[in-house]
């Protein structure tokens, strides 16, 4: 009887082991690949360089930028939307009609990126064209829209966890005063629940920028450095996508997994960001 | 006022998406957009391949979800069932810390991880390997396997304390109590967490891309073959459709999809629903 324990135990445990080893195993193989170019001493010229082969120039600072551009410009779209959206499930109708959006959203989560990026393409993009006349239509802005519908589920589900662990006595104590649900948001319900909202937002900005389909069919594609929010860009995760079908041995095959290095970190980085500010709070 | 204007804009914007697809795509959706003129009986017995349906798609999704399930589950739920039972509280956070990492991986690195796996298999064992629908569905079993392990362990560590320690009071076993005891009751919360797990599968497209997916295969053959998808189908549509009526196809496609992962969705939803119910009743 020991005996089968003992397995079952060993079992389990070297479950989780590898579960974590491929964790590491990925970041492991992002910088293996990468090395023939970090050994060349490239790499300040990778990260800064513009992205052109054929001048045997393979700088990524532009997919970076664009990266960035597009995941904040749709983390500020919908900051704002989600708040008052999870303000609605939680505080104003905790009754039917908040239930009812909750439902939505959380169906919302389960809707394919690539549906996103196609409705993107034959509905937002022409919409973006003509509204604006200007260039293709395929733009950080046309992105960073869908993007930020892609991401809103994310905070808002968060956001609404967070807000509801605001003790009740302080919202009724608030209520008595008479103070409108404007106040009543800034002053009671934000202040005590920011760290759920912070961990809510770095989140989602590490789903932003983890998106691939999004980006690669609507943002444009360009590997010049944006300079308005009009103007087409192309992210680290795009990048990946376009390049991999190149040759195997170029050095521009080589920079990608410099690319997936980068972008694994970033994430990394905003998970553990996240954890921390949790483990904060639980202080 | 303001949540009113954000939960409803959240709506519109989400009933838009919907719309715009069911609109366009209802149209398309029928027998001959799956079998194209391929019999059906023949199609389903493989005796012919259908070319210009969406029947290989379909059926390679299907084989890829059915493959990476099977490869994440068993490792997943050891994993899990480690963490929530066995784990010291400072392997316990190492570990967890791993899960959330890996979960927040972007999948296009994930994609790209499989792609490498590939070519230092390729290079050191056998140049016969190739980018593969079997790399593939290992691929997603690690995008899928962080969701999988945290379901389990949130699952078993929700249980109410009486039934986590009744059977080991009565002198069951550590093992024994999590085969009878725990897995039985949190089997519920288990399943719609791995029916979420499926959609994941059934929407990824960036990690596929780069790992053996193509526009044209027919129905995969073996493990060791190249092999079609639903999701990659619409990217490549949406990217280089040639006349409407492959966009109309693609249309369809996407309606499928959305109705797969909607359906999905509903399944988890409502297994959920019923543990609500058995949890009021039961215990």
């Amino acid at each position: 009887m020991l005996f089968k324990e003992n397995i079952a135990r060993i079992v389990f445990l070297s479950a989780s082991i590898l579960s974590a080893v491929a964790t590491l195993l990925i970041l492991g193989f992002m910088i293996l690949l990468s090395l023939p170019v970090l050994e060349t001493g490239m790499i300040w010229g990778i990260l800064t360089d513009p992205w052109s082969p054929d001048h045997g120039r393979f700088g990524i600072l532009a997919m970076i930028v664009g990266t960035v551009y597009i995941s904040s410009f749709s983390l500020l779209i919908s900051f704002p939307i989600s708040l008052g959206c999870s303000f609605f499930i939680q505080i104003i109708h905790p009754d039917s009609p908040g239930r009812f959006l909750k439902l939505l959203v959380q169906l919302m989560t389960a809707i394919p990126t690539v549906i996103y990026g196609f409705v993107g393409v034959f509905l937002l993009v022409p919409i973006v064209r003509k509204v604006f006349s200007y260039g293709s239509g395929m733009s950080i802005l046309s992105a960073s829209l869908m993007l930020a519908i892609l991401i809103s589920p994310t905070m808002i589900l968060f956001f609404s966890q967070s807000f509801a662990r605001v003790p009740k006595r302080f919202l009724d104590a608030t209520e008595a005063l008479g103070a409108t649900s404007f106040q009543k948001l800034f002053y009671v319900i934000l202040p005590n629940a920011w760290t759920g909202v912070f961990t809510g937002l770095v989140l989602a900005f590490g789903r932003a920028m983890g998106d691939t389909l999004i980006a690669l069919m609507i943002s444009g594609n360009s590997v010049v450095l944006p300079s308005s929010i009009l103007d087409s860009a192309r992210t680290l995760t795009a990048h990946i996508a376009m390049i991999i079908a190149a040759d195997f041995d170029s050095i521009e095959f080589k920079t990608i997994f410099i690319c997936g290095g980068v972008l694994y970190i970033m994430t990394s980085c905003g998970i553990l960001l996240a954890r921390f500010s949790v483990k904060k709070r639980v202080r | 006022m303001f949540s009113w204007c954000c939960a409803l804009l959240l709506a519109t914007g989400f009933m838009f998406i919907v719309g715009f697809l069911v609109v366009k795509g209802y149209r398309g959706i029928n027998l001959e957009l799956i079998f194209a003129d391929t019999r059906l009986l023949d199609a389903f017995f493989l005796k012919r391949q259908v070319f210009g349906g969406l029947f290989p798609a379909i059926i390679g999704t299907l084989s890829l979800i059915l493959l990476s399930i099977g490869f994440a589950l068993p490792l997943g739920l050891a994993s899990g069932i480690f963490l929530a039972e066995y784990a010291s509280p400072r392997l316990k956070s190492f570990f967890s810390l791993m899960v959330d990492i890996l979960a927040g991986i972007p999948s296009i690195v994930v994609g790209l991880f499989g792609f490498s796996i590939t070519i230092f298999l390729h290079h050191f064992f056998s140049s016969q390997i190739f980018p593969c629908l079997l790399i593939s569905a290992l691929s997603l079993a690690f995008l899928i396997l962080p969701y999988i392990i945290k379901t389990t362990q949130v699952a078993i560590e929700s249980l109410p304390l009486q039934v986590r320690l009744t059977a080991p009071s009565l002198g069951a076993t550590k093992l024994e109590n999590i085969i009878f005891v725990l897995l039985p009751s949190a089997l519920s919360d288990i399943v719609s967490g791995i029916v979420l797990a499926i959609g994941r599968c059934a929407e990824d497209t960036a990690v596929i891309m780069l790992t053996g997916v193509v526009a044209t295969a027919g129905v995969p053959r073996s493990v060791f073959s190249n092999f079609e998808a639903l999701p990659f189908y619409i990217y490549y549509i949406a990217s280089e459709y040639s006349n409407s009526s492959e966009l109309m196809k693609g249309y369809g496609a996407a309606l499928i999809l959305l109705l797969i992962s909607a359906g999905l969705f509903a399944l988890a939803h409502w297994i959920k629903l019923k543990i609500e119910q058995k949890t009021r009743f039961g215990y």
